[in-house]
């Protein structure tokens, strides 16, 4: 089958462009390695929905990402996923720096961000009394927010579904090449014909930009590494805190998370490996270090679990966005890296303009902009939460302590469009394990659940697909455990 | 709402032991909530013997244990709601809960005894540096998965960590037939009990190494591989230690964490090293008539202590709702001193205190020829000579009453580590 549009990579980006070209009579097909969305760039980041005084004046980077912005609370209601608009800090540690504060907050005027402010360092503590005392300054960016990148992207991606788009998960794509009037995308499970191709394979749209233009792009992974603190320290600070880039080097960021958690990070180091996410005892050292220049008394032994992620650095610190001259119908979405996520709804339609424009598209009368997220029962009322249990017992049984997730969620996780099939699949939709006790309790049941759900057995079940089972096998006596299991269940 | 003289939450062996001393004291309606899908807590998945050697004067296996404690509690009529969550307590003591069957309900409670256990603390609290693949477990994780789900975690095993469960699962790994390489522990001795160590290592030739710690984790999918390096004092690995070990399960026994969210939020008083409540003599916090036993207050090594600890929490909130447990006047405070990381209780009211009150406690390292003292208001009161002393063995000095109060205005009592 020809497609019109096949889109590399199921990350933010490639979801944001499914969804924006759903609204078009259009047949496309999204196509990514891993068993899920979001599992590479866009589930390791700092989340944050960045207010846009950061980018240079006048650039795609700015205009995208003050547009992104703009439209995530209307997005949010519309898709029903969490979004807060927190307010963010950029402290400024020294007075003799305060010249560049100034020009950033010019800057941000220039880029058009609504309600900045430059505050004294007395004003700044009295807005967060856990800053460093004598700070210089700050600059107050009241539409600076806060987002789950995971719900954000699913969220795309199951309304791209709903609106006819499909997806190929664990499907690598080896190269492309043009055939003709259209693009041969030739992948470990077959080819794909496309009359456009739209690279939004991340880390990796170097590789796919390399193979059809003369016009080369280099991507670099610049590692970024956090450390997310317990739920009780959720309130450490109400904004997102930066620190403004000058004597002490490149700070790193505290912030709420939009679950309540606190997230202290990142780094920024560039490695050769684009599939090098994991941490490091220097990196992780040096979060906890560069943290403590802005925030104080910072509870690091509440430290719930570390990770990493890896910006798309592109040589020229720039969206790529469209066709090379040498490759109509080919469309970048390439050196997305921070302020990405910020940007992607407007990536998206940006991306889906350019393919509208190719290929002549016209919207669809019935696209369905609606989409419901998985319902959170804690959020009901005692009386609404009770007859829904009447209904559905499963939303009464609680399978996740920490995060309070219950079977009912677990299961409409599996259920919807695009459904988990993984414990990490399972714990980004629902927070089943993303808890203080890091799944300790809750995996043998979710690994249950799901081997139910998916008449899957227990040992074909992963933690996020491919090689990553979660058990090897049976002990001597597993089968005589199960059958008296049953037999207490009857 | 209905009301219970007690509601206990959490049925494990703490939960159990309480509702039956208890009842047995007096009390009227009891009702323990248990959130897992049967009783007995954590003894459910602990399939080995060495249970009960104090208790019952015969070595049980975990579930046996917690059977013969569940009998009890059926025999004199304690009604248990399993698969229920409590979600919120109070500080009035209403317990809001939650079961498939119910839904969201309210109870008030006269008296509440928090018995709700511990978890083990994660890889992330660990920050050890590295990739996130399937085939890193927490230690009882694993226990779980083996002894009640009957699945293996892996073939080829490095476990972190030398608490008692890391040991216990390193002998049940290798009986399922998973070759267990080594057990390595940060600290320079071992945390859990010496009886798990020579039954469960070096009886399958196993080896422990100490001061050693994982600083490398291998494997994007599944674990591939750990890499281990030697600690200095201060537990910063050495550069030119580090030894790969090719596995793909790693273990991780690294201590155990009291899951006091719920009293935390109820506005129970939190002491920083056990992060169980504090208590005073008779088991109670500082809100009345909310108590705390087993490891929810602070972690134990043996059932035999939390069954004995939480019946003396059930007699007590059995004597605060029939009215019988004096209003605590001004309480003494029990303090860890010189090589001594805590002590439980943590304040004394001496009139409510029994003829010979159990006082545990945790040394911070091991000492050898130790003398242990009790001074009150630095007046020697007590003393014991022990060969050995180790952080992974919890001590217990029983403190006579009669010279807390020959002490006029007692205000301190000091549990020491004077010689060796
Ligand atoms: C440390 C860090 C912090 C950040 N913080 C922020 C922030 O606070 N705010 C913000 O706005 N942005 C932030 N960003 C940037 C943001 O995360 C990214 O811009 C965004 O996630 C990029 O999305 P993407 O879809 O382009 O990439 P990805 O999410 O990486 O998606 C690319 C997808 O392509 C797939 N793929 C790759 N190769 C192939 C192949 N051969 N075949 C099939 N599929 C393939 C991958 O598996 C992946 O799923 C941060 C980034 C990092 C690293
Ligand atoms: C993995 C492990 C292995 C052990 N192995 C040994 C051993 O080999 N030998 C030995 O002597 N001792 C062993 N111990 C120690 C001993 O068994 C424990 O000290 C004892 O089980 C503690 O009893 P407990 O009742 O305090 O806690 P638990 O047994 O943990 O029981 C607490 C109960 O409370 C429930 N609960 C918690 N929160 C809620 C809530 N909100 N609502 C409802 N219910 C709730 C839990 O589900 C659990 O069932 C082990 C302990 C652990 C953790």
């Amino acid at each position: 089958m020809m497609y019109d549009v096949c889109i590399i990579g199921a990350g933010v980006v490639g979801c944001a462009v499914a969804r924006e070209l759903s609204r078009y009579e259009v047949s496309a097909c999204v196509i990514e390695r891993c068993e899920d969305v979001c599992c590479g760039t866009s589930k390791a980041n700092s989340a944050i929905i960045h207010a846009g005084y950061d980018a240079p004046a006048g650039s795609l980077m700015a205009r995208l990402n003050v547009r992104g912005n703009e439209r995530m609370e209307e997005l949010s209601r519309e898709l029903d996923f969490p979004f807060r608009r927190n307010g963010s800090l950029v402290v400024c540690l020294d007075a003799g720096e305060m010249p560049a504060l100034q020009a950033l907050y010019e800057r941000g005027l220039a880029n058009n961000v609504k309600g900045l402010r430059l505050l004294s360092g007395e004003e700044a503590l009295l807005m967060e009394p856990h800053l460093q005392e004598g700070l210089a300054g700050a600059l107050y960016a009241p539409t600076g927010g806060i987002i789950c990148p995971f719900l954000l992207t699913i969220a795309l991606a199951e309304n791209a579904v709903v609106n006819g788009v499909e997806f190929r998960f664990n499907t690598k794509v080896n190269s492309i090449g043009r055939a003709g009037d259209h693009y041969l995308t030739e992948t470990e499970n077959g080819a794909v014909e496309s009359r456009c191709v739209v690279n939004a394979a991340g880390v990796y749209a170097d590789v796919f930009h390399n193979m059809v233009s003369e016009d080369k792009i280099h991507i670099t992974p610049r590692k970024g590494e956090y450390c997310l603190l317990d739920r009780s320290e959720g309130t450490h600070v109400r904004h997102t805190i930066f620190m403004m880039p000058g004597r002490l080097g490149k700070g790193v960021l505290v912030s709420p998370t939009v679950h309540g958690n606190l997230i202290v990070g990142p780094t920024a180091a560039d490695i050769g490996d684009k599939e090098g996410v994991n941490t490091t005892r220097e990196g992780l050292e040096e979060v906890a270090a560069r943290a403590a220049l802005t925030v104080k008394d910072l509870p690091l032994a509440q430290v719930i679990t570390s990770f990493a992620g890896l910006r798309a650095h592109e040589d020229g610190h720039a969206f790529i966005i469209g066709e090379p001259k040498d490759a109509e119908g080919f469309v970048d979405a390439a050196g997305i890296e921070s302020p990405g996520l910020s940007s992607a709804p407007a990536i998206g339609e940006m991306v889906a303009d350019i393919v509208r424009g190719r290929l002549h598209l016209h919207k669809k009368t019935d696209f369905r902009a609606q989409r419901t997220g998985i319902l959170n029962p804690a959020r009901l009322e005692m009386a609404e939460r009770n007859e829904l249990i009447c209904r559905e017992p499963a939303y009464g049984k609680i399978i996740c302590r920490c995060e309070g997730v219950t079977e009912g969620e677990i299961v409409d996780a599996i259920r919807r469009p695009l459904g988990a099939r993984s414990l990490d699949g399972i714990k980004r939709r629902t927070r089943a394990g993303m808890g203080r006790c890091q799944a300790g309790f809750c995996s043998p049941r979710v690994m249950e659940i799901l081997s139910r759900e998916l008449s899957l057995p227990v040992e074909e079940i992963t933690k996020a697909g491919g090689a990553s089972a979660i058990v090897t096998g049976r002990t001597k006596g597993g089968h005589v455990l199960e059958s008296s299991r049953m037999g207490d269940n009857l | 709402m209905r009301a219970y003289d007690i509601v206990i939450v959490g049925g494990g062996p703490a939960g159990l032991a309480a509702a039956v001393a208890a009842k047995k004291a007096g009390a009227g309606d009891i009702l323990i909530l248990e959130r897992d899908r049967e009783m007995g807590g954590i003894l459910n998945q602990c399939i080995h013997n060495g249970f009960g050697l104090h208790t019952f004067q015969e070595e049980l296996t975990g579930p046996e244990y917690a059977g013969r404690f569940l009998a009890m509690a059926r025999q004199l009529g304690i009604p248990c709601e399993i698969d229920t969550m409590v979600l919120e307590i109070g500080s009035d003591k209403v317990v809001t809960a939650m079961n498939h069957k119910k839904g969201m309900f309210r109870i008030r409670a006269g008296a509440v005894i928090l018995a709700m256990g511990c978890r083990e603390r994660a890889r992330g609290a660990l920050q050890i540096p590295g990739y996130r693949p399937a085939g890193i477990f927490s230690a009882g994780t694993a226990q779980r998965l083996v002894n009640m789900e009957g699945y293996m975690p892996g073939r080829e095993v490095v476990i972190l960590g030398s608490g008692d469960i890391g040991l216990i699962m390193a002998r049940r790994m290798t009986l399922e037939g998973a070759k267990v390489k080594v057990v390595a522990e940060r600290l320079p001795y071992c945390g859990g009990l010496q009886r798990n160590v020579v039954q469960c290592l070096e009886d399958y030739g196993i080896p422990l190494k100490l001061c050693h710690t994982v600083v490398d984790i291998r494997g994007r999918e599944r674990l591939e591989g750990v890499t281990l390096a030697r600690v200095d004092e201060s537990g910063r690995p050495i550069p030119g230690t580090e030894e790969d070990y090719a596995c793909d399960t790693l273990l991780l026994s690294v201590g155990l964490i009291p899951e006091n969210e719920l009293s935390r939020s109820m506005g129970v008083e939190m002491d920083r090293i056990t992060a169980g409540p504090v208590v005073n003599e008779s088991l109670e916090t500082n809100i009345p008539g909310v108590f705390a036993c087993g490891n929810v207050l602070h972690v134990h090594d043996l059932v035999d202590y939390v069954s004995e600890e939480a019946a003396r929490a059930g007699e007590n909130a059995a004597r605060f709702v029939r009215g019988l447990l004096p209003e605590c006047e001004g309480a003494v405070s029990v303090v860890a001193g010189r090589g001594v990381r805590y002590c439980v209780p943590g304040r004394i009211d001496i009139t409510r205190m029994a003829e010979r009150l159990p006082v545990r406690f945790r040394v911070d390292r091991i000492y050898k020829e130790a003398l242990l003292t009790v001074r009150c208001d630095g007046k020697l009161v007590l003393h014991k000579r022990k060969k050995m002393i180790k952080p992974g063995e919890m001590e217990e000095i029983l403190l006579p009453r009669e010279k807390c109060l020959a002490q006029s205005g007692l205000r301190s009592i000091v549990i020491a580590v004077e010689e060796g």
